[in-house]
């Protein structure tokens, strides 16, 4: 009887757990993106009349502002990525291995600070540095440097700063992870067996610290491809960027089969390039996940 | 490479002007913005004309809006709030019986759906918001086809921007909350037990109050990502703007030092809530 009244309750609370789990999981996760695969497949054929097709994906591929855009999104991304891998290495060296105590901590905790701003207020702060009657050129002027104020808005090298400064913090975050982790022995001893500087970091250092690379590139790599406000208004009517053909569709021209495709084969580039990020360092998606 | 080897004092000299230029890097943009908060003049751009509080408490004779009389504004940051506070206390709740159900269960599937769980943060946000834009629609179509209801609160409004938030945000609150709750010694609610408490005496007295920390450290983050997101709410926003897009429009006309105003209350506001965490980290401690 004990048995068999433990044994219900257990079903019970087990049922009472996953319920919202699987309402968040399937309501908000799942069904909405089958159905946003289903919009993207029909083809309207009549007023009211819809069938299976394939005209969405045609439209992409025939027009080649779209696959340029898409192309141009996904190189840029690259680039930011890289970008902010090079910038966020030696920081996060600097913190996790050459200071201590309560110098690393602060350091640490200094370079996350930006972050707690909102991005709306960061490209603020980029578009009064940058635009032609802004600080920088400005300053330009004053040093001597430039005759007349240039505009730095709206270039394709704003966007990367932008991105790569929005970046920053999901990279140095994960690195900062794996690098403190790593013991000093151990480079130590590289060097004593005759390692120098390029090798060392070669062989132990980028090999301990793959997984936090890994989150980090993953996820900053997302992130810039999925961005909207930075891309936008830092790079004006010339950003191109795929998110905006996507806003395009869906929200000015009403357009949602069109938007939907779009959707989904931005959505299809950013889970090929984390599938191809976890193929490459050799991790499991659950791992990196829980460094981030 | 490390302290305890000899490095050239240029290395040294090298990696103490790195740091510097990368803080500089990290500050010029808010302390750009902070700056021209406080200028007289009618554009966030130099030259510098002096100081002046126009903007924050409004200049009738120069017809100058400034913050605390900028009703639009205001009525964003409300709107702001309220769903962040809509959004906070669902992912939280959510976010914890996830926890007891990955920790503390044991079923079949239960490595897929822990899996499943992390797709979200890998779906970039704009995705996430025209999939629950389309299928909110359809849901909603259907309701009015077969029972002819008129069910608001699944087109585009302040609803619809609460359930595209919290659809990544539940999977943050879930790792932060399990986190915490995997590191928890049983025995402690064992020993509970054996004195003779109930289940909910245990979660109440016991395992709770363990997870506070890991609670009120889900929730902060998860207002703010909430306040600040801007990608997925764009695109499921109806009349009401949130702040963000608020902004982000005018930004987009050009806009007058208000939004300075703004952003210099944005960072009070965050830094204020950074100190109140930390200064909660080390009673933790103690």
């Amino acid at each position: 009887m004990a048995e068999t009244r433990t044994r219900a309750s257990h079903y019970l609370l087990l049922w009472l757990l996953l319920a919202p789990a699987v309402l968040w999981l399937f309501g908000l996760i799942v069904l909405p993106h089958v159905d946003l695969a289903l919009l993207s497949f029909r083809e309207r054929t009549g007023p009211g009349e819809y069938a299976l097709g394939l005209e969405q994906y045609r439209t992409f591929f025939a027009e080649p502002l779209y696959w340029d855009v898409f192309v141009r999104t996904a190189l840029i991304s690259l680039i930011a990525t890289a970008l902010t891998l090079l910038l966020a290495f030696p920081i996060a060296w600097t913190i996790a291995k050459l200071t201590r105590g309560r110098l690393s901590a602060l350091l640490f905790a200094v370079c996350l600070i930006p972050f707690w701003v909102s991005e709306t207020v960061r490209t603020l702060g980029w578009m009064i540095l940058l635009r032609e009657t802004g600080v920088l050129p400005g300053l330009l002027v004053s040093l001597g440097l430039t005759e007349a104020p240039i505009e730095m808005l709206y270039h394709d090298a704003t966007i990367l700063v932008g991105l790569v400064y929005t970046s920053l913090l999901f990279m140095v975050v994960p690195l900062y992870g794996s690098l403190e982790s790593l013991d000093d022995s151990l480079i130590e001893a590289a060097y004593d067996l005759g390692g120098n500087g390029w090798t060392v970091l070669r062989t132990v250092v980028i090999p301990h610290a793959l997984p936090g690379i890994t989150a980090g590139c993953i996820v900053v790599f997302m992130l810039t491809l999925g961005n909207y406000l930075t891309a936008s208004l830092l790079g004006g009517k010339n950003s191109l960027w795929f998110t905006e053909q996507i806003y395009t569709q869906f929200i000015t021209r009403f357009n949602w089969e069109q938007g939907a495709a779009f959707g989904f084969l931005l959505l299809a580039l950013s889970s090929a390039m984390v599938w191809l990020g976890l193929r490459l360092s050799g991790q499991k998606f659950s791992d990196v996940m829980s460094r981030t | 490479m490390i302290p305890s080897l000899p490095r050239p004092w240029w290395l040294k000299a090298a990696t103490v002007l790195f740091v510097i230029a990368f803080l500089l890097f990290l500050f010029m943009p808010l302390a750009t913005v902070a700056a021209f908060a406080f200028n007289d003049a009618p554009y966030p751009a130099p030259p510098w004309q002096g100081f002046t509080l126009d903007w924050f408490i409004g200049n009738e004779s120069l017809a100058r809006t400034g913050l605390f009389r900028d009703e639009e504004l205001l009525g964003s940051i409300l709107t702001s709030l309220l769903v962040a506070s809509w959004v906070t206390l669902l992912s939280v709740m959510i976010g914890t019986t996830n926890a007891f159900l990955m920790e503390r269960m044991r079923f079949r599937g239960q490595g897929l759906l822990s899996l499943l769980m992390l797709v979200p943060l890998v779906i970039p946000g704009v995705i996430l918001g025209i999939s629950i834009l389309a299928f909110a629609s359809r849901v909603a179509d259907l309701l009015g086809d077969l029972f002819g209801w008129e069910v608001e609160f699944l087109r585009p409004g302040l609803p619809l921007v609460v359930l595209g938030q919290i659809s990544y945000l539940i999977a943050i609150a879930t790792l932060t909350i399990s986190a915490r709750l995997k590191r928890f010694d049983r025995t402690l609610e064992e020993a509970a037990y054996n004195l003779g408490a109930s289940r909910l005496a245990v979660l109440g007295t016991i395992t709770l109050p363990y997870l506070q920390p890991a609670l009120i450290g889900s929730a902060a983050i998860v207002f703010l990502m909430s306040f600040e997101n801007f990608n997925t709410t764009l695109m499921l926003v109806g009349a009401d703007s949130p702040l963000t897009v608020m902004m982000y429009g005018r930004m987009r006309d050009g806009a007058t030092p208000v939004l300075n105003a703004v952003s210099v209350f944005l960072m009070v506001a965050s830094a204020a809530l950074a100190l109140l965490l930390m200064r909660g980290d080390d009673r933790q401690r103690r």
